[in-house]
């Protein structure tokens, strides 16, 4: 056997290229994860672990549901339990978006969902088609869901432990209180309150009581705003002087212009309670089906959807009730005879506040909290913590990028190992898990962590979560994420905002007296309430 | 120009294509053996078109893990075979059927939205190129001309 030089060649040829490429192809991805592995272990950011709690034990914890409306049975569902008139709308969709090709998994995430020690005993709702709803499909042959007509009647039963209360935000501090007073467990939701006496009121009766009090900011429980705490408590972002948090919505049903159901009618419908201690006015099926936008009932954007951005960073930053707040904006994109802005921007001054600092001592306090928001537009633009040496985008996903003067990351921006336009940290704990979004809205609250997170890769439900953790205190008496002091926090700050906004003025917080500072001879809670005329005509009166 | 000569170029020209094929091929395995946090998850998730299920299923827990290792296994074993010039038509087939489920999995179909693409492509794209070239290389084995197959060719033209 001879080869000659040219049959080498030719024939071991391919040897060398090969080589080439494995050398190039390791060399390169090794390379790159070295340089993460330097830039991750500089940071040392410990990933949140999955929340555990002691298990619910004993006889299920007989809960009352108080307000059966849109997040009455979306709370109902975190409980395990679904309307058949759910499940059948949600059977439609996913067989229409097989059709068409694309993921929806809502229905095989709720029937994922891992059971709760729970039973819904009682349901409270003043419109006759949604008691009947929760009746009809909660109860079993073990039990029959029980119908109250009143609150009252619900909490002094005593066959109710806990209550869930999902009605208009004037109705969650007497309900809260009612329960707490009677040592009954309460899950209300946000916000908290509707003025500042019963804000004041609802926290010495909480810390008076045995019942177990969870204000309803699920987002709590998402692991990336646990993964956010570790960053902001080992100072990675330095001295984070300003936050921009928002909320843009462009559709109809993101302006609370929620369906009216067909049955509604002053038969069916207990419109004095519904009122209660609001302005009397004749039966009004606008102000029953989307009682947001009147402050008579809600409290705007400032109770609705900032305080789920404030609590966001609150759970995050622990920094509290803002030192003062200005607000501003209008009733803009939905003329419709609503009297809350649909466009608004709160200025929350937290002066003594700070995350750390990698500069000289003393040259850096204080933070501005902005929040701005239009029902008018949907653009997603994402909640940033701006600090002196990175800043951060908090959502569902975390990413971090230095900035280009950070004292900190100086050294490492000088070698090149870091650039201020690359991300030096990215949290995707969805990596693995595939989504299945439909609307608009549900698409806005999933970006910002309010809907659900993601364990070991799986989508699971926040507000699960926040469910189990409280049903699991109640069994313990353990701690729970929201509790009245997050939730008086919470409160006062959105009514600042609300009030700045009312009066046009500046509103300030006196931590030593625990009280907004009063201004002028101005009766606060009585502004907060106060329901000018609607601006613009509601559609159906258009000609 | 005789039809030797329009052979030798067209083969030369072959051998160039085998080994750049060969080339993307066996990057594509490497730097996926070498990066422990490679998955082919997101790519087979957001899969799309008639098969969009089927590629759904592989994203499976228990099977997504062999799913990845047979991918890099199969780009390795062509982008080896095709640089080398040895069992290239088994590292063509292997290459048309990789191809054919990276087009089948995101199909350039215009009324499908196209997702992590670079280019603009309109039932054709690069993949689908790719596959058709493999055919070529399948139908066409050059690794006599430059490979091991060369070698192997003489040794037993000696021994015979």
């Amino acid at each position: 056997m001879s080869w000659t030089r040219r049959e080498a060649l030719f024939g071991l040829g391919g040897i060398p290229i090969l080589g080439a490429i494995w050398w190039a192809g390791a060399r390169g991805t090794v390379g790159k994860r070295r340089e993460r592995d330097a830039i991750l272990e500089t940071l040392n950011i410990q990933p949140s672990l999955p929340p555990a709690v002691p298990a619910i034990g004993g006889e299920p914890v007989k809960v009352g549901v108080i307000g059966f409306g849109i997040r009455g049975e979306q709370l109902c569902r975190a409980l395990g339990y679904a309307t058949d008139e759910w499940i059948a709308d949600m059977e439609e969709a996913t067989a229409l978006a097989k059709a068409e090709g694309r993921p929806f998994t809502a229905l095989e995430d709720f029937r994922n969902q891992d059971p709760l020690n729970v039973r819904i005993v009682g349901v409270c709702d003043i419109f006759d088609a949604r008691a009947e709803k929760a009746i009809r499909s909660f109860s079993d042959e073990q039990t029959t869901v029980k119908r109250y007509r009143t609150y009252t009647e619900m909490i002094g039963s005593g066959d109710v432990e806990a209550v869930v209360i999902a009605t208009p935000d004037h109705w969650h501090a007497p309900m809260a209180m009612e329960a707490l007073r009677n040592n009954v467990h309460v899950y209300v939701e946000k916000p908290m309150t509707h003025t500042l006496s019963e804000t004041y009121e609802l926290r010495d009766t909480a810390l008076n009581s045995k019942g177990i009090l969870q204000v309803g900011h699920q987002h709590r429980q998402t692991l990336s705003f646990k993964t956010a705490q570790d960053i902001i408590d080992k100072g990675i972002l330095g001295h984070v002087s300003l936050i921009t948090t928002n909320t843009n919505r462009n559709d109809d049903n993101g302006a609370w212009n929620y369906e009216i159901h067909p049955d509604a009618s002053p038969d069916t419908i207990d419109w004095a309670q519904f009122l209660g201690s609001a302005p009397e006015i004749p039966f009004n099926l606008n102000h029953f089906f989307r009682w947001r936008k009147w402050w008579a009932y809600g409290s705007g954007l400032s109770g609705d959807l900032l305080t789920h951005d404030y609590d966001r960073l609150n759970c995050v930053l622990k920094m509290g009730i803002p030192a003062s707040v200005m607000a501003s904006g209008g009733i803009y994109t939905h003329r419709d005879g609503r009297n809350v802005p649909d466009v608004f921007q709160a200025n929350m001054e937290f002066p003594d506040f700070s995350t750390g600092s990698s500069q000289v001592k003393g040259k850096e306090k204080g933070m501005t909290f902005v929040y701005s928001a239009s029902l008018g537009n949907g653009l997603n633009r994402p909640t940033m913590l701006m600090g002196h040496d990175a800043s951060m985008e908090l959502g569902n996903r975390l990413t971090i990028w230095p900035d280009g003067r950070s004292t900190r990351f100086a050294p490492m921006l000088e070698e090149g190992k870091m650039e201020p336009q690359s991300p030096i940290y990215h949290y995707n704990p969805a990596a693995t898990a595939l989504d299945g979004v439909s609307s608009a809205t549900s698409q806005y609250f999933a970006d910002k962590g309010l809907m659900w997170t993601y364990i070991d890769g799986r989508r699971v439900d926040s507000t699960f979560l926040h469910m189990r953790e409280w049903l699991s205190a109640i069994r313990n008496d353990g701690p729970v994420s929201c509790g009245i002091q997050e939730g008086f926090e919470e409160a006062i700050s959105a009514h600042m905002a609300g009030l700045s906004w009312k009066l046009g003025r500046r509103v300030e917080w006196d931590a030593e007296a625990q009280r907004v500072k009063p201004i002028d001879e101005i009766d606060l809670d009585a502004a907060l309430l106060e329901s000018p005329p609607g601006v613009g005509v509601p559609p159906e009166q258009m000609g | 120009m005789t039809t030797t000569q329009l052979n030798r170029k067209l083969t030369n020209a072959l051998v160039l294509l085998r080994v750049f094929i060969g080339w993307h091929f066996l990057y594509e395995g490497i730097v996926k053996v070498y990066n422990p946090d490679w998955t082919s998850f997101g790519y087979l998730a957001s899969a799309q078109g008639p098969f969009s299920s089927v590629f759904g299923a592989l994203t499976g827990e228990a099977i997504l893990p062999w799913v990845d290792t047979m991918n890099w296994l199969a780009l390795m074993f062509v982008g080896i075979t095709l640089i080398l010039g040895i069992f290239e038509k088994a590292g063509a087939l292997v290459g048309m059927a990789l191809l054919a489920m990276y087009y089948l999995a995101h199909p350039s179909f215009p009324w499908l939205d196209q997702i992590n693409v670079e280019g603009s492509y309109w039932f054709v794209n690069k993949n689908l190129i790719e596959l058709v070239a493999c055919w070529i290389l399948f139908l066409q084995p050059t690794g006599a001309t430059f490979g091991l197959t060369r070698l192997l060719s003489k040794t037993k033209t000696a021994q015979s």
